[in-house]
């Protein structure tokens, strides 16, 4: 192990026996850029000098935690699965008279309100409730207030068009020169809320999970980790979305769902309970 | 003494199309390192770059997957909108972390995460492109004792990119786009000559 690997491991460790929060299991070659980048904002040299403040300033730990959740990404990011969403999950979801959605891992929440935009549209918001989750209070902060820069909007508004979209995407924000801020009403049904897919439990009986490029981050046994934690999160027949490079082909609770639309990761967690085809019926 | 050589790595930006295509066509199915390529492109459904690599090219071409092991004799190409990098058991990651200088894949990243992976046994290579992408990457496989080529840019139908690896002075040859494949040829024969 180099000088760099060693530091990193040590940084890790202090994060995870100060404040519990546990990187130990994510993917090292972006999490090394990102510890860079985070350094490189301090003006500090090495990456064990990351380790006193960490432990002695509970501010400075916040702010670097929230780097390492930040992922940039525009709204409505690969249209064809909104639009899969819109076509083959919404009408199953309408038969319930109240639905539970949780969004894992939202980072700074562009992808919670294009969920939020779907369903209003399809008449559903009113009767859904989206619980939106991230590791990170600083970025929770920053989803809940529902700002983007204009650039963002841009690219979002043509992938709205392309998910089929119903109306202007321009009805869902106010912009001045520089941001544009998101409707309130889409807040409503919204629960913005601390959950740590690492460490924390299960999180209710859920009709569907939004997880996408979240578990890119995670490596092998951390991937497992997290749809262990999926699966006893749903509802039998609940639906689970992963990003467009994400699969549930290599894990071990594949045999526990169906791929209903392999092309855009959208699974199903099947009707049967753990454990039911194990026993001798 | 010769290095022996582990892996190629390729950023390639405006003009990449074409470039791919002649560079690629010309490596022969024994070609034993495995490549990885970022292109600048637009995230797209139907992924015809790789459909008509693959048609052009005697190697396999595919689009990285996550967590992927990393095989000799594949070409694998960075998706649209992903960060393509290199993890230190050699295996391959997908990130949607920020661009960086404004690209989704960016070429840095996968150059210097392969550099910290590879070290001397990595070739780096920079194509036609117009911006500027790539020289951060190029700087730590020199640093890491790796070896850099660079289109001549004369030759490319975008010149910056060429030109702004040069800049950095750790480039070690700059060669027009159909001596790179003979060149890489060479260099590996050479490698395992002197290895044996």
């Amino acid at each position: 192990m180099d000088n760099e690997e060693l530091e990193i491991t040590l940084l890790l460790e202090a994060m995870q026996s100060r404040y519990g929060y546990d990187f130990r299991g994510y993917a090292r070659a972006s999490l090394t850029r990102r510890i860079k980048k985070g350094l490189a904002e301090t003006g500090l040299q090495r990456i064990s000098e990351l380790i006193p403040p960490i432990l002695y300033d509970r501010d400075f730990f916040n702010k670097f935690v929230a780097n390492l959740s930040v992922h940039v990404t525009e709204m409505f990011r690969d249209p064809l699965f909104f639009k899969a969403l819109r076509e083959e999950v919404i009408p199953y979801l309408k038969t319930f008279p109240f639905i539970k959605i949780w969004s894992a891992g939202i980072s700074t929440g562009e992808e919670v309100y294009s969920l939020a935009i779907v369903l209003k549209e399809e008449g559903l918001y009113e009767k859904s409730r989206i619980y939106a989750t991230d590791f990170s209070d600083t970025v929770l902060e920053k989803a809940r207030k529902g700002i983007y820069p204009t650039d963002l909007i841009k690219k979002s508004t043509k992938n709205y068009q392309k998910s089929g979209g119903s109306t202007s995407f321009g009805n869902y924000y106010h912009a001045d020169y520089e941001s544009a801020i998101f409707d309130r009403a889409l807040k409503k049904n919204i629960v913005f809320a601390n959950h740590n897919m690492v460490t924390d439990s299960v999180f209710g009986e859920m009709h569907l999970i939004l997880c996408r490029n979240v578990l890119i981050y995670f490596d092998a046994n951390l991937q497992n980790h997290v749809f262990q934690l999926f699966f006893d999160s749903l509802r039998p027949n609940g639906f689970l979305c992963l990003g467009s490079k994400e699969t549930l082909e290599y894990s071990k609770e594949k045999d526990n769902f169906v791929a209903v639309i392999k092309r855009q990761k959208i699974y199903q967690k099947k009707k049967t309970h753990r454990g039911y085809h194990a026993e001798s019926l | 003494m010769q290095n022996h050589y582990e892996a190629v790595v390729i950023g390639v930006s405006a003009g990449g199309f074409r470039a791919l295509h002649t560079l690629l066509s010309e490596l022969p199915d024994h070609f034993t390192l495995p490549v990885m390529i970022v292109q600048h492109r637009k995230a797209s459904a139907e992924n015809y770059l790789v459909t008509s690599l693959n048609k052009n090219c005697r190697l396999l071409v595919k689009e990285a997957d996550e967590k992927e092991k990393i095989t000799s004799g594949t070409v694998y190409l960075a998706p649209g909108d992903y960060h393509l990098l290199v993890e230190k058991d050699k295996t391959l990651s997908l990130s949607i972390d920020e661009p960086v200088c404004y690209s989704r894949p960016s070429i840095d990243v996968l150059f210097e995460t392969a550099a910290a992976t590879y070290q001397a046994g990595l070739i780096g290579i920079i194509l036609t492109g117009a911006n500027s992408d790539g020289s951060a990457g190029i700087r730590s496989i020199k640093a890491g004792g790796g070896l850099t080529i660079s289109q001549h840019p004369e030759t490319a139908e975008a010149d910056t990119m060429p030109l702004a690896a040069i800049a950095t002075k750790a480039v070690d040859y700059i060669l027009t786009l159909q001596e790179i494949s003979p060149f890489l040829n060479d260099l590996l024969e050479q490698s395992h000559e002197t290895k044996e």
